[in-house]
């Protein structure tokens, strides 16, 4: 009966204070300690966490960022125009956005002659990428393949160095805390990991170095630095602000529809809350003269 | 005995209640899954498309597709037009006068799909056949269409549907 | 069990016309309203009801998702993105069905360590417990098929690793393998007849699971004594008492379903997964979904490929025959002293072998993913035949009513 549940209930919660216990008594001792790669500082995200949301403004500082400093060689390609206008993104106007979809050129069939046929961009056409293809962006860029960002803050993640008896401590934590940010983590990161090479490592031709890049040394050249791209809303324009916006941005890229899935999310949590209390009370009458 | 039926009573409406509540949400988490087979944004994003009328001679036709369907564009000549203009609104199956189907009357434009089900009337192209009335015949199931693209004999109930469009120049349109 | 009177009294002129020609509402009645079940269940029990459920979800969202799917190598990165961006809904519906399967498999585990515990897998249940464990076993098939068709990196060398274990067979290995492929390197086929077989695998879970029903309906629950049902007072009706009670077990634990759909939807998953698939380019670290590490531990802890394969292949089938390795006279945990350590043990080693089938299996890691492979052989195979022998069981009690209202009231005539 209750006596199975309540053994098992009384050891699970014992065993996780503990982890709990041991985690903060030796997780700083251990993040010092370090491991093999790069250390990653979790940064505050506006979109982490239960009540977390994109900032508006600042996706649209981000999406400038892209389009003035990394859409030169990263496509966007499973994005829309049209996109820019939707609710819990950067949420343009219909005006500004279609201005930013004709400065696209989009192909658009075959003329009357047969020839291939070009027209400025609408908002329903896709971002259109830099390269045509692969062997071109390869050879535009010392023979490296610059990502398309769609999914990057997705697709990136690190791993974080623990003492193995409180990972499982950390992976709940972070469920807990509905922390799924660690791509956007890196991507910062990496945007401002760009140092000096040290003295003893031989740099391959055209690389540069980065603290956090697997391997450290990358194709990129560090792309931002400080007031490189003008903020109209008069945000200051440091470098450590740019990563944060165009991280911010390409998150929103990868997961448009977060802001409307927390929304719904709570909304669906009330609502599961008060059937299983109006239910756990239904149980409660029904078996109150039951002895079980 | 009378607390026993208000525990019986106090039962039931706790089991109505969280019935009734369980059957909302349910009822409520089937929107989401009938409401994707509706259109996506991507299908309604493809809302307009524009289309350049100068090499379209008198009496000419073209197709072009607009959200997948056909959509009919014919310079009419002064025949058609008159045509189009002279006959009886009473007598039509389905009256609408030709003015209210065209923006500019040598423009006719269309939805190229018959109002009974779903085919494409034939009479595009100069060889085709028109029907009786000199506008467009469905091979299906033979209705007639005249030259403004109105139901004038057949099965098909309604007139060829006239899309949304504007003149966007003299000789340039967007349908949508 | 399944042959208790029923109280079915078709109600109007109608269904007493359908009883006489397909009595499938006095079978429904019987066996879902008052069917007698053990009155001493505790929530451990109600995974069989949120098993269900998880089935309906997948079932339901999976032919959704199969609506706006392309099973193409050029195409079926970019349609689940199609989903997820643009189909109405179509986030929501993704997202249920990825965590869907963690949940499914979280709801299945704990059935089957219920099972494990309260000795449900005795005679006279051992055909019950052998459609469960080919029910997780198809399973296990299916969610691997399932998990490859985004065809991300993580998918496609996923696909790649495990269809490459049939090498290990000796001779015709080779040859199995690329008929498996449809080529010799896993490709469009594959993808297609992964897509094929993991729309058709649920509707056989759903087969298994009815017959796993029948098979419950026919020899009763089992129960936290392990007595089995002795007298009418052992027992309430299905309706209302369990029907509700696994209602609220349902939406306790459709909220945590909820919270990973709505805030932690790719926790569970694979960041290298939101990679293209790349067949020149193999991610820096395989590792597949965590329902599967314990299995993934296993085969990686033995250093010899054919035999981590068996192993692997072992470590689930030998599941098949615990009905006939465990020795001891009484079902229930509760009552058995000698056992019930070795029991805590085998749930550590569980999900020690899960957290090792995460880690790299180099150094300590290895080692102890060896020593727990070791234990998890060794409890089924020699500690559950050898302690049953020898263990003296503590008092059970005569009957499931004597365990809930003590001697004396069962020999008044109480309720």
């Amino acid at each position: 009966m209750k006596t199975d549940c309540l053994t098992i209930l009384r050891a699970a919660t014992l065993s996780f204070t503990l982890a709990g216990a041991v985690a903060v008594f030796t997780g700083s001792a251990a993040l010092a300690a370090g491991g093999e790669g790069p250390h990653i500082e979790r940064q505050d995200w506006s979109y982490n966490g239960f009540f977390g949301k994109y900032n508006k403004a600042q996706l649209q500082r981000g999406f400038g960022i892209y389009k003035e400093v990394c859409s030169s060689c990263h496509g966007l390609k499973l994005l829309s125009y049209r996109n820019l206008v939707q609710k819990g993104g950067p949420e343009f106007s219909k005006e500004e956005a279609l201005a930013i979809a004709k400065e696209a050129t989009v192909s658009d069939g075959f003329d009357d002659s047969g020839d291939p046929k070009e027209r400025p961009g609408k908002l329903s056409d896709r971002f259109q990428s830099p390269f045509s293809n692969d062997q071109m962006a390869r050879s535009a860029n010392n023979g490296a393949l610059p990502p398309d960002l769609s999914v990057i803050a997705k697709a990136r993640t690190y791993h974080r160095h623990v003492p193995w008896y409180t990972e499982p401590y950390y992976w709940l934590y972070d469920m807990a805390t509905a922390y799924e940010e660690k791509g956007s983590d890196y991507l910062y990161a990496l945007l401002t990991g760009y140092k000096d090479a040290p003295s003893d490592m031989t740099m391959g031709d055209g690389m540069h170095y980065n603290e956090v890049f697997p391997g450290h040394q990358i194709a990129m050249a560090a792309p931002l630095s400080s007031e490189m791209v003008d903020y109209e809303d008069g945000t200051k324009p440091t470098l450590e602000q740019h990563a944060k916006d165009i991280t911010a941005f390409l998150a929103w890229a990868s997961e448009p529809h977060l802001n409307a899935r927390k929304d719904l999310g709570k909304r669906v949590m009330i609502y599961l809350a008060i059937l299983a209390l109006l239910l756990y009370l239904a149980k409660l009458s029904v078996w109150a003269r039951v002895k079980h | 005995m009378s607390s026993d039926q208000n525990d019986v009573g106090r039962r039931d409406f706790l089991m109505v209640a969280a019935g009734s509540f369980a059957a909302v949400g349910g009822a409520a988490a089937l929107w989401p899954l009938i409401d994707q087979m509706n259109p996506d944004a991507s299908a309604k994003a493809l809302a307009s498309v524009e289309v350049d009328l100068a090499p379209i001679k008198d009496g000419q036709a073209i197709t072009i597709m607009w959200r997948g369907k056909p959509v009919f564009i014919r310079k009419r000549t002064a025949q058609e037009i008159a045509a189009a203009e002279e006959v009886d609104v009473n007598d039509l199956p389905d009256p609408q006068s030709d003015s209210a189907r065209v923006e500019k009357p040598e423009w006719l434009v269309l939805i190229g799909i018959c109002t009974h089900l779903g085919c494409i009337p034939r009479g595009q192209a100069a060889g085709d056949l028109h029907g009786d009335f000199g506008g467009w015949f469905c091979p299906c199931h033979g209705s007639h269409y005249d030259t403004s693209g109105r139901i004038r004999k057949g099965p098909a109930p309604r007139n060829l549907e006239v899309p949304p469009y504007a003149f966007v120049t003299d000789s340039k349109i967007k349908i949508g | 069990m399944s042959d208790h009177s029923s109280s079915y009294v078709p109600s109007n002129g109608f269904t007493r016309w359908l009883d006489e020609r397909l009595p499938v509402l006095r079978m429904m009645h019987g066996q879902f309203i008052d069917f007698p079940t053990p009155r001493n269940l505790n929530y451990f029990w109600t995974f069989g009801g949120i098993l269900t459920f998880c089935l309906m979800v997948q079932l339901i969202t999976g032919i959704i998702l199969a609506m706006h799917f392309v099973a193409h190598g050029d195409h079926a990165f970019q349609s689940v993105e199609h989903i997820m961006r643009d189909v109405n809904w179509g986030d929501l519906i993704r997202y249920t069905h990825a965590v869907g399967a963690s949940m499914f498999f979280l709801a299945a585990y704990i059935h089957m360590f219920r099972g494990l515990y309260y000795g449900s897998y005795k005679s006279p249940r051992e055909i019950l417990w052998i459609l469960g464990v080919m029910i997780i076993l198809v399973m296990i098939i299916t969610a691997f098929m399932g998990y490859s068709l985004p065809w991300g990196q993580m998918s496609f060398w996923a696909v790649t690793v495990i269809t490459n274990l049939f090498t290990a067979i000796p001779f015709v290995g080779e040859s199995i393998t690329q008929w498996i492929w449809g080529g010799y390197s896993v490709g469009d086929p594959t993808l297609n007849r992964l897509f094929s077989l993991h729309y058709l695998f649920p509707f056989v879970i759903a087969a298994l699971v009815g017959l796993h029903i029948w098979a419950l309906h026919v020899v009763g629950s089992n129960n936290p004594t392990g007595v089995e049902v002795k007298t009418e007072k052992d027992t309430v009706s299905f309706f209302p008492f369990y029907i509700i009670k696994d209602g609220f077990a349902v939406i306790m634990f459709a909220l945590l379903f909820a919270w990973f759909v709505f805030y932690a939807p790719n926790y569970l998953g694979h960041s290298d997964n939101f990679i293209e698939a790349n067949p020149l380019q193999t991610p820096q670290h395989i590792v597949p979904e965590w329902y599967f590490l314990p299995f993934y531990a296993i085969l990686r802890a033995i250093p010899d490929k054919l035999f981590g394969v068996i192993a692997m292949i072992l470590a689930i089938c030998v599941l098949f025959v615990i009905p006939w390795l465990d020795t001891s006279r009484i079902r229930s945990v509760r009552y058995r002293p000698l056992y019930k350590p070795f029991f805590w043990l085998f749930v550590i080693t569980c999900l020690a072998l899960g957290y090792l089938g995460a880690k790299a299996p180099e150094g300590y890691y290895l080692l102890a993913s060896r020593i727990f492979t070791a234990y998890y052989f060794i409890h089924f195979l020699v500690v559950m035949p050898v302690v049953g022998l020898y263990e003296t069981p503590k008092e059970v009690p005569d009957s499931i009513a004597d365990s809930v209202l003590g001697k004396e009231a069962t020999s008044e005539t109480a309720q």
